[in-house]
């Protein structure tokens, strides 16, 4: 599908807090031993003043920066996320007011698990390509936690990402089209008032995340009559590194396409913004004319693939703020009692 | 526990932009704003927002906290010189307080400030964080 009007991208940013933990580090914990196959290398922890509303904030500023249009032309700022710091009152009015944007704008926070933040880019695309708004801002943020000692643990991170969708004329990427592919499947959840999700085990591969990506990505290369050969980049979402690798040979795409936006190995899986900030890592090399194609996943189940084409802004808009490997290469290593505190993993009664 | 929302929403647009004043008259910038100009008292006076850039200027290391910023401990408390003049009390984050030096260039960011306990208001606002070189 694709608006009326041509849209693309004319503005993105990425953030990524400061703190690493090593998954061998939670496996000595957890397990005693440190080489227990870890399913990645380390991920990303939140600073204990940090939450979704303040790394949203960073991000968006990054994404103003590129765009290099005023705060009070963008019209609606719209955060996906499922760890929203209230459970009632929206993060995106917090961002909003914290960039200068509006008080003319829409805000609302997005939810769908893992592809909230671009089930939010969708109606960004529709809103600008109506003409009902000149520059809407779609964000997927997430501080994802996992029980203590649960799988989940190893990888849950957080980061994330803002994009601003424009007109195709001052798009630095620019949309071809994008498809949507639900179904009611039951792999991951959590129940309201719990701290920690649930995940069925047996529905995580193949009938959730396999599925949905697969069918999303091969029904958007059929509807535009292109193979994966005629991408530069490929960008799926990352829960961890053997998925979205999986996923990768599976639709007939290569390990070179991939690797540039594949960050959850040095970050873990940052949930609403793995895809996106993914994303950001290939815009911040793509070259004008490459093409780069996305899709997320969020349990549920769904997904959201998009097919983009680099414009010449590119070169000069990138170089407007911080690259997203800089945030990645940001480390200051943790250990567990760290994460713990930081974390909130320890019970006080 | 009072969480004082009138005060925490009529601060927001200092807080969370590091939004000030400059005087029309004068030319003098203040953190945080006034009426009237402190230096000329003109009444001639607008919003600016500052750049968020400066230095340490002074600092201490909090071990003992008031109630609401225990999670933080320790943290540390500077004085910073804005790069447009003012000076302006705020927490410095993103840095272990032995690093932290006189003269250091800092940056600001919009960080949690405190929390009234679990089920209450989260306040949000400007801190400083050690400068990182342009992209
Ligand atoms: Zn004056």
């Amino acid at each position: 599908m694709k608006p009326t009007r041509e849209v693309g991208l004319v503005g993105y940013g990425a953030y990524v807090p400061r703190f690493r933990i090593p998954a061998t580090e939670i496996a000595r914990v957890w397990d005693g031993i440190e080489d227990n196959g870890v399913p990645i290398e380390s991920k990303s922890v939140p600073g204990p003043d940090e939450d979704v509303a303040t790394m949203s904030i960073e991000a968006a500023q990054n994404a103003l920066l590129r765009a290099g249009i005023a705060p009070t032309d963008v019209g609606a700022v719209w955060v996906g996320t499922e760890s929203k710091p209230y459970a009632v009152k929206p993060t995106s009015t917090i961002v909003a007011e914290a960039l200068g944007i509006g008080p003319f704008t829409q805000a609302a926070d997005w939810e769908f698990a893992c592809k909230a933040g671009s089930e939010a880019l969708q109606a960004a695309f529709g809103m600008v390509g109506s003409g009902m708004l000149s520059y809407a801002m779609a964000l997927g943020m997430d501080t994802a936690q996992g029980r203590p000692g649960d799988a989940l643990e190893y990888t849950a991170g957080a980061g994330g990402a803002a994009l601003i969708v424009g007109l195709a004329e001052e798009s630095l990427a620019v949309l071809e089209a994008s498809t949507s592919y639900v179904t009611d499947t039951p792999d991951f959840f959590r129940r309201q008032h719990q701290h920690y999700p649930q995940h069925g085990h047996r529905f995580t591969g193949k009938p959730a995340y396999f599925h949905h990506v697969l069918n999303a990505s091969q029904n958007l290369l059929d509807e535009l009559g292109q193979t994966p050969a005629d991408y530069e980049y490929v960008v799926f979402h990352q829960p961890n590194v053997k998925f979205p690798l999986k996923a990768t040979r599976a639709l007939g795409f290569s390990r070179d396409q991939v690797m540039t936006g594949l960050l959850s190995n040095r970050i873990g899986n940052t949930y609403a913004g793995a895809a996106l900030i993914g994303l950001t890592a290939v815009l911040d090399e793509a070259k004008p004319g490459d093409k780069v194609f996305v899709c997320t996943f969020g349990s549920g189940a769904g997904s959201d693939a998009f097919s983009f084409v680099m414009t010449d802004m590119i070169e000069e808009r990138r170089t407007r703020a911080r690259s997203t490997q800089m945030y990645v290469e940001r480390n200051t290593t943790i250990d567990y009692a760290t994460y713990g505190r930081y974390r909130k993993k320890f019970v006080m009664n | 526990m009072s969480m004082d929302l009138p005060r925490h929403w009529r601060l927001k647009q200092a807080r969370y932009r590091l939004e000030g004043s400059h005087c029309e008259d004068c030319g003098h910038t203040f953190f945080p704003s006034r009426l009237i100009c402190p230096e000329c008292r003109s009444e001639n006076v607008v919003a600016h927002q500052f750049g968020g850039r400066g230095r340490v200027y002074s600092y201490s290391t909090v071990y003992n906290p008031p109630a609401g910023y225990d999670e933080y401990v320790p943290y540390t408390v500077a004085l910073v010189q804005l790069d447009e003049g003012p000076l302006v009390t705020a927490q410095l984050t993103d840095v272990d307080p032995e690093d932290v030096e006189i003269d250091m260039p800092v940056e600001m960011v919009t960080r949690r400030l405190r929390q009234y306990g679990e089920d209450g208001l989260i306040v949000y606002g400007y801190k400083f964080r050690p400068a990182w070189e342009a992209a």
